[in-house]
């Protein structure tokens, strides 16, 4: 790159560069190499245009950098800042092509003499609330898989209240939402938090998420504050917080269970996806049928292995059973009178039928008759 | 600790049940059970996953406000957001 390019490259037209094609590839290098930076600067010349956006320099002894702000990010910023404040500017350069000019974006802006004492009051809350462990990984709870009922601490005018049933709505139908409304910025949001905390402990859910309202100044104080990080860390159930900013993490950020980035990022971690819940429990179902099928099929086999011994067995039985009864029929029949009979013996009875066993059963002249093996004799004692 | 009352799906039960389902299966699948043993087993298992089912069918966020009253009770009003 020491040696100039001759000129006769500058004729071959595809090596010049239009003005355009020159602040556009500038554009791409500067704003494609540096993220969101902190910049420490002084301000100068800080104009409020009719649009709200705000104008200004930021200088330092040794340069200087022309600045915007657009109106969203002015108006949460209050005042513009008079001449020589001096500020961290968090930012983005960038470059105006139509201008040809480099400039930084601003989106937020502090004062260092306020953000110094500022950091010196977070810093002495911080080193108490560690003291206590309230920080400690130990006293983090999980978030639970199902929940139906979720408290959500948070300001009603604000968008995080809308972002959260959204998420809840398209992942998680079914939930229900008790809002606990809070101021989150300004006066009486400490109070308004401490109050709405401790409320949620009286409240029959099973998580709570707090929730910053979106809109109006970035004030994060009330979430840096002792009393609303002890009230938070006393809530009975896991809590997720949404309260910090990318590149800011509050206290109660620390002390809550979880942290998300944002109220929506706050209920995709709070709620399952219903769709994955169903796809388990499908599952389950399959596998449950499965289990019963193998569990039947082996009764059904051993039924059949039964089914065969106890024929066997009954066979068995049945064989050993008829021999029993040819021998018990064959001494049966050896008892059977009819067979004394037949070997000669006979049977005097009455006329009433009664057998005459003595010789008081036969006076002389009675007649009796005589069963004999193939029928009755009449007969009478002589 | 008195509360709104409790509303009949908590979601810890849809929890436990599921849960339950998974011990049932697990055991199902693992246990070396006796034909009744193995029905009693598959006839809990369905009840728990129909109410599982049940309560995924659920179609409506609710969302409520609670509010206190005068005399430091709480109470649920219906909200839209």
């Amino acid at each position: 790159m020491t040696l100039p390019l001759p000129l006769s490259s500058a004729l071959a037209t595809d090596e010049v560069f239009s003005v355009q094609d020159l602040t556009a590839t500038v554009k791409r290098i500067v704003e494609g190499s540096l993220g969101p930076i902190w910049v420490r600067g002084e301000v100068l010349q800080c104009k409020a245009a009719a649009s709200g956006h705000w104008y200004f320099v930021l200088r330092d002894a040794a340069a200087q950098v022309r600045c915007s702000m657009w109106r969203t990010y002015a108006q949460r910023a209050g005042r513009p800042p008079a001449d020589g404040t001096e500020v961290f500017a968090l930012g983005r350069a960038t470059m105006y092509e139509a201008k040809g000019e480099f400039q930084f974006s601003v989106t937020r802006m502090l004062p260092t003499a306020g953000v110094g004492q500022q950091q010196r009051a977070l810093e002495q809350v911080k080193a108490a609330l560690e003291r206590d462990g309230l920080f400690a990984t130990a006293r983090k709870r999980a978030l639970p898989r199902y929940p139906s009922r979720v408290a959500v601490v948070t300001s009603t005018d604000g968008a995080a209240l809308h972002d959260i049933a959204t998420v809840a709505r398209s992942r998680w139908p079914g939930a229900e939402l008790l809002v606990v409304a809070s101021r989150v910025q300004g006066d009486g949001a400490v109070a308004d938090l401490v109050a709405a905390l401790r409320r949620v402990n009286r409240l029959d859910v099973q998580l709570c998420i707090v929730g910053r309202g979106g809109g109006g100044r970035e004030d994060l104080a009330a979430f840096n504050d002792e009393a609303v990080c002890r009230a938070l860390a006393a809530v009975r159930v896991p809590t997720v917080s949404a309260v910090g900013h990318e590149t800011d993490v509050t206290l109660a950020d620390l002390v809550a269970d979880v942290r998300a980035p944002t109220p929506s990022a706050a209920a995709e971690l709070a709620f399952p996806d219903v769709r994955a819940v169903r796809r388990l429990v499908g599952d389950l179902g399959a596998r449950l049928a499965g289990g019963l099928s193998r569990r039947t099929r082996l009764a059904v086999e051993r039924l059949e292995h039964t089914g065969d011994r106890l024929e066997a067995a009954i066979g068995a039985m049945v064989s050993r059973d008829r021999e029993l009864a040819d021998r018990l029929a064959a001494q049966l029949d050896a008892l059977s009178p009819l067979r004394v009979l037949e070997r000669g013996y006979a049977v005097p009875r009455d006329a009433a039928g009664r057998v005459l066993r003595r010789r008081a059963d036969f006076p002389s002249g009675r007649p009796f008759t005589l069963r004999v093996t193939d029928g009755d004799v009449a007969a009478r004692a002589e | 600790m008195a509360g709104p009352s409790r509303g009949p799906d908590t979601p810890a039960s849809l929890a436990d049940e599921l849960a339950r389902l998974e011990e049932i299966v697990r055991r199902l699948e693992a246990e070396d059970l006796d034909l009744d043993g193995a029905l009693a087993l598959f006839e809990q298992g369905v009840a728990c996953l129909r109410s599982a089912r049940e309560r995924l069918a659920a179609a409506e966020v609710r969302v409520r406000t609670v509010l206190e009253e005068a005399n430091g009770a709480l109470r649920l009003g219906e909200r839209d957001a």
